[in-house]
């Protein structure tokens, strides 16, 4: 009879790959989705609370590491990882048009679309600026957003990144054995949706007061 | 041809393994209560296509036809699902009639499923109860785990979850939803869970649960409403505690 050795941790490349895109996605990537959207929320009180917060921010301890090593890495290797995975399956939403096999899609076409959003977004409001040595504030941000195409650009960038970490998060429940039956995956489902319309709210909110 | 009650059938057609795939229409005439195998042995009775040329009649497998020996799935109307219990009278016509291509095509509709027999030996899809002495009896195992365990154990590696599965694909080595469903239910017999920790390293290894990306197909075309990605949120649960652990002990 076979017993129960343990067996050995020897081709689990993918699996762990998977786990760690997962957690990347979820924790620091979410987390820092979620602060940042608000921080830009502050924008909605007025430019002087919107600018004391960029101030609070450039003026973090230990910034370029925070950066680096909580969203830079994680956000690098969940994209690439994520395109990796996007390009892989065969979508077939067009045959089989049920609700989870549609956000199936919708994640790998809103994972690309953020990744396009967030390299031109870094480099235009994060990088450049460090580069030229020019301030970020709110009205430099105003003026980015003025012109409207770039205004449509932002926010459909926001509508694509809330709807992937949201549409993630239900999914990530599923990856982490929490949400087991179909039934809580259901209830999750249906909150994850509601985080959704909040935080697009919030962040479409944001943007239409910078040029308002 | 004649009487207004005939029904159109576009079918998928493959001469050899090796050969090109090609469309070929019948008409043929309706009976009541007619479904896709009747459907498919009247071209058997009579192989003549909508032109009237006389063509090699339609392959395609059945044994059952009752859904429960899994022989007949086939993609009806671009979804997949077993020709035995498919009424014809309720399809949009032509009714198009293509073989699951998740699968190697040997022939018109017939499909090699070997890929599903290999998996359940890689996952030990069974109970070890053969020794050098007598075991004796197993285990009791309490009605609630049987009636659940019933559900899984009436998979007839039909194959619909892996045709409708987006992560089923030449790209990936995914062993696929119904050996998952399997590995859960050998994993909760009392006496199968002794081989647990192999069938979950099978599960975090390369053709595992890594490969799943939670678009729930599966579940939804199941013929025997098997639940799947129950199966699969809970191995998740096991293979990332299993995977973890033995890590932990290296
Ligand atoms: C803005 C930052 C991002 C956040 C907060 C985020 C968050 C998440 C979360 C929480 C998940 C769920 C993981 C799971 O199901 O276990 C996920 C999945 C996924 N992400 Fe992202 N993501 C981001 C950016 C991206 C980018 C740029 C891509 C690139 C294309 C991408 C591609 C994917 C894909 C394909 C999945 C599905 C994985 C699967 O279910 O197999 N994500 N993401
Ligand atoms: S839930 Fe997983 S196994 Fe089932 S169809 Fe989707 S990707 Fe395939
Ligand atoms: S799990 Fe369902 S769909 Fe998959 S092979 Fe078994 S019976 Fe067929
Ligand atoms: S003939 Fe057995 S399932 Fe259809």
């Amino acid at each position: 009879m076979q017993t129960n050795t343990v067996a050995p941790l020897s081709n689990s490349r993918r699996f762990v790959l998977t786990r760690l895109h997962s957690l990347a996605g979820l924790i620091p990537l979410g987390l820092f989705l979620i602060q940042h959207l608000m921080g830009n929320a502050l924008a909605i009180l007025g430019s002087e609370k919107y600018d004391e917060h960029i101030q609070f921010m450039l003026n973090l301890p230990f910034l370029l590491l925070l950066e680096i090593g909580f969203i830079a890495i994680p956000l690098l290797f969940h994209a690439i990882y994520g395109i990796y995975l996007s390009f892989i399956s065969k979508p077939n939403a067009h045959v089989y048009k049920y609700k989870r096999n549609i956000s199936f899609l919708l994640q790998r076409v809103t994972g690309i679309i953020t990744f396009i959003f967030v390299i031109y977004h870094v480099w235009a409001l994060r990088i450049s600026p460090v580069i030229s040595g020019n301030e970020i504030n709110h009205q430099v941000v105003g003026e980015h957003l003025a012109n409207p195409v770039m205004m449509i650009f932002y926010m459909a960038g926001v509508l694509s990144t809330t709807y992937h970490f949201t549409n993630g998060i239900s999914t990530a429940l599923i990856t982490w054995g929490l949400t087991i039956g179909p039934s809580s995956q259901k209830t999750v489902r249906n909150l994850c949706f509601g985080l959704f319309i909040i935080l697009t709210v919030l962040g479409l909110g944001s943007l239409i007061s910078f040029v308002s | 041809m004649g009487a207004a009650v005939d029904i159109k059938l576009k079918i998928k057609r493959k001469d050899s393994s090796d050969s090109s795939f090609y469309w070929e229409e019948f008409n043929i005439p309706f009976r009541k209560n007619m479904n896709v195998i009747s459907a498919l042995m009247e071209i058997q009775k009579n192989p003549v296509n909508a032109n009237g040329e006389k063509v090699r009649s339609v392959a395609w497998e059945y044994n059952c036809l009752e859904e429960v020996c899994g022989a007949c799935s086939m993609r009806i109307n671009g979804k997949v699902r077993q020709a035995c219990s498919t009424l014809v009278d309720r399809l949009e016509q032509p009714i198009h009639l293509e073989p699951m291509e998740t699968f190697p095509v040997e022939k018109d509709l017939v499909v090699n499923r070997d890929r599903m027999f290999s998996a359940l030996k890689k996952i030990k899809g069974w109970i070890p109860i053969d020794g050098t002495y007598a075991l004796g009896a197993g285990p009791l195992i309490s009605s609630d785990v049987q009636q659940e365990a019933y559900k899984y154990s009436t998979c007839m590696t039909c194959g619909c979850c892996l045709d409708a599965c987006p992560n089923v694909n030449s790209s990936l080595p995914f062993i696929g939803p119904q050996a998952l469903g399997q590995t859960k239910y050998f994993n909760m017999h009392p006496t199968g869970a002794q081989q647990k920790n192999d069938r979950l390293s099978v599960m975090i290894g390369e053709e595992g649960l890594a490969n799943c990306g939670n678009s729930q197909n599966c579940v939804q075309v199941c013929p025997k409403e098997i639940p799947l990605t129950t199966a699969i949120a809970e191995l998740n649960k096991d293979a990332n505690r299993f995977a973890l652990w033995s890590w932990l002990k290296r």
